[in-house]
């Protein structure tokens, strides 16, 4: 329990006392838990289930991660972060890795001093609007209110394609995706404009979701994917890998229940995964059967993403680009070797 | 010979007639206090406007055609147009307790009913034994530590997991106990003649009153860590508490000392006369007639402090809205928002309510001053 540390913090730094900088995986070990930080609630992206739960396809990522380390993916505190806050939060050390649907640019990998471990989803910002409005291309949205989440891409993106293309428009700021929702709903802006997938998902929750269109245009790239600190690039790779891993298994459809029994199987490359042949899990700080922990937590990417998101639930969302490389997608992890 | 003449002579005051008919009775009433000059009628026609309008479709709306079952957003529909009441059903035991772990949640219910101890001798003045739960009011936080998170034989919970009304009623409750001498304690030290002291208290409250609560969250969320050592950890929710418990300080050292300085200096003079020293005329003569003048001010505060509690969810705890917004991402709830805060609004209001009138009853309980 923390609060029992309080007055020992207090009394280090009464003191000016430092311990040594430890790593970001021996802090995760000595605690027992993984404190991930996720968004305040993405619908299939992020929720909490009727025991209290956090699930959806980003708390899979932690839940795979703490698997992988911690040997229980149930070991993670969960940190609901706004587009605001999720940068300190990270920045601060109150969370050991972000899995918030982020979007990997330059200036948050490189100014902000984070690294991405990789793209969980490829995403791209689009436009929903009433039918109503009779509009067809997101360039006759001339004079309308935009709701938009502050901190994230999607404003910058906004901002700069209405500007290419003289369209102007009145921005509602908005915090968080529910609100962006209920605003969009009680018709105090004509435009709500985030990642796809995001709109996707808040359209099938409307009662007519036929009354609304998403525009065609797609305006920008957003690879969404989870993140950590710089300097730890132990930790880093770990999460990586993690993914990765779960990445791969998909591609050679291998799924979670299957893990265990193909561990022992003719394909190399899932031996060398699974643990059976060579250390690999060492060299990441883990043991062999880190990558088989990961799959069963949630299963393989397929799995995660037809759980949470896919064409199967309420969401809809179609594999599209997230599809495999061999399956006209662009999802394609590095080899295991 | 007697006297013929036909005139009337009243013999006794003849009976009263009623009083006109337009002025008595629901007419009169409704004549007398709807519609007494034409404008007073306009108001009237306007406000039964307003009631067909907005009232009727809104108690449609949350009883008549509301749904009390379903297992999914959907399912509700089916059975009502109106509110989906079943959605709240399911997650109350969220919206009351947050993440705390299932079985442990006797805990939280029995440290609930403790608190209502600790309130039954501020309600009641004649409780036998009333100073004795004072006494048991002062060792509750102790108490109510030891129950929530755990420790001995309980087992422990992680602060992480408190959540809903229960982190709500935590953190205004603490706020409200320990800002309230805390403030006290400050407003005297303002006007205290020692120099130190009362440049001291005045740059606290001016920084305290300077500063927004959420940037004061922001820095217990995520500031605080750069300045300690890396590798300590530090509850969140501790910092919480310690900063919304300055932070309303602050606030209430400025009541405090309005109320300070509306005791006449006559009544300090007659404390030095007596021969009392600084804390026997503070507390004995001072002090009781200040806070009796500051309590509506006090309470105000109080309420609120208790509202601003759902600044938490801004940096990661999840109060009520927190997690209702959480909830609200589930794909077969989503959509539901009004529902969730017309529940949380109907929480707050419940609890600021009963907080303005016991301010009231204590405003008339200690009327004395003014009786003569």
């Amino acid at each position: 329990m923390k609060l029992k540390y309080t007055l020992v913090a207090l009394g280090m730094v009464a003191f000016g006392a430092s311990s040594a900088v430890a790593s970001t995986l021996d802090d995760v070990k000595a605690h027992g838990m993984l404190k991930c930080g996720i968004s305040t609630g993405v619908p299939g992206f992020a929720f909490t289930d009727e025991n209290g739960n956090w699930q959806g396809f980003d708390p899979a990522i932690c839940q795979a991660v703490a698997a992988a380390v911690l040997g229980d993916s149930s070991k993670v505190e969960y940190t609901p972060t706004t587009g605001k806050t999720r940068f300190t939060t990270l920045a601060s050390g109150e969370i050991d890795m972000l899995a918030r649907n982020t979007t990997w640019t330059f200036s948050r990998d490189v100014d902000l001093k984070f690294t991405f471990a990789g793209v969980n989803y490829y995403d791209g910002q689009g436009f929903l609007v009433p039918s109503s409005l009779g509009v067809s291309s997101a360039k006759d949205l001339n004079g309308s209110s935009v709701c938009i989440q502050t901190g994230t891409t999607t404003e910058l993106n906004l901002a700069e394609y209405f500007r290419l293309n003289n369209v102007s428009y009145e921005p509602v700021p908005i915090e968080t995706n529910e609100e962006a929702r209920a605003n969009y709903m009680a018709g105090r802006c004509d435009v709500y404009t985030t990642d796809a997938s995001g709109l996707a998902a808040s359209r099938s929750t409307f009662e007519n979701p036929s009354e609304h269109v998403i525009l065609p245009e797609i305006i920008s790239k957003e690879p969404l994917g989870p993140l950590v600190r710089h300097g730890d690039d132990q930790w880093a790779d770990i999460v990586r890998w993690v993914l990765n891993v779960l990445i791969i298994a998909d591609e050679k459809g291998v799924t979670g229940a299957q893990a265990q029994e193909v561990a022992a199987g003719p394909d190399p490359e899932l031996d060398r995964i699974l643990g059976t042949e060579g250390a690999y899990g060492a060299m990441l700080g883990l043991d062999r059967d880190w990558a088989v922990r990961a799959l069963n937590a949630n299963g393989n990417y397929g799995e995660i993403f037809a759980k949470y998101i896919g064409e199967e639930t309420l969401v809809g969302l179609a594999r599209g680009l997230n599809a495999q490389w061999t399956q006209g997608g662009i999802l394609y992890a590095p080899p295991f070797r | 010979m007697a006297n013929t003449s036909k005139a009337y002579v009243a013999t006794g005051l003849s009976k009263a007639l009623p009083p006109p008919l337009n002025t008595t009775g629901v007419i009169g009433w409704i004549r007398q206090n709807l519609f007494r000059t034409w404008f007073d009628g306009a108001l009237t026609l306007f406000a039964l406007y307003l009631i067909v309008v907005i009232l009727m479709p809104s108690i449609d709306w949350i009883v008549v055609t509301a749904s009390f079952e379903g297992m999914s957003r959907a399912e509700c529909r089916a059975v009502g147009k109106g509110a989906c009441w079943a959605f709240i059903g399911e997650r109350l035991d969220q919206f009351v307790y947050g993440f705390y772990p299932l079985e442990e949640r006797w805990r939280v219910n029995l440290a609930g009913l403790l608190l209502l101890i600790t309130l039954v001798p501020l309600v009641f003045d004649k409780v036998p034994g009333r100073m004795y739960l004072f006494g048991y009011g002062l060792l509750y936080p102790a108490i109510a530590y030891f129950l929530l998170t755990g420790g001995f034989v309980l087992p422990e919970v992680d602060t992480q997991l408190f959540g809903g009304i229960m982190l709500t009623i935590l953190v205004g409750i603490t706020g409200i106990t320990f800002s309230l001498p805390l403030g006290i304690l400050l407003a005297l030290a303002r006007r205290s003649d020692m120099i130190f002291i009362s440049v001291m208290a005045v740059a606290f409250i001016e920084f305290i009153r300077g500063v927004p609560l959420i940037t004061l969250l922001f820095v217990a969320s995520s500031m605080l860590n750069y300045f300690f050592p890396p590798g300590t950890s530090f509850d969140l929710l501790v910092r919480v508490l310690i900063m919304v418990t300055l932070f309303s300080a602050g606030y209430i050292a400025e009541t405090v000392r309005g109320g300070l300085q509306a005791i006449p200096n006559g009544q300090q003079e007659a404390a030095d006369a007596l021969g009392l020293g600084y804390w026997q005329s503070v507390s004995l003569i001072i002090l009781p007639q200040a806070l009796k003048i500051a309590i509506p001010g006090i309470v105000n505060i109080f309420i609120g402090l208790f509202k601003d509690t759902t600044l938490v969810s801004i940096i990661g705890l999840l109060d009520p809205i927190g997690i209702g917004r959480a909830a609200l991402s589930d794909i077969k709830w989503a959509g539901l928002s009004t529902e969730v805060y017309l529940f949380v609004a109907l929480f707050f209001f419940v609890c600021c309510f009963a907080m303005s009138r016991y301010s009231m009853y204590l405003e008339r309980k200690l009327h004395t001053g003014y009786k003569r």
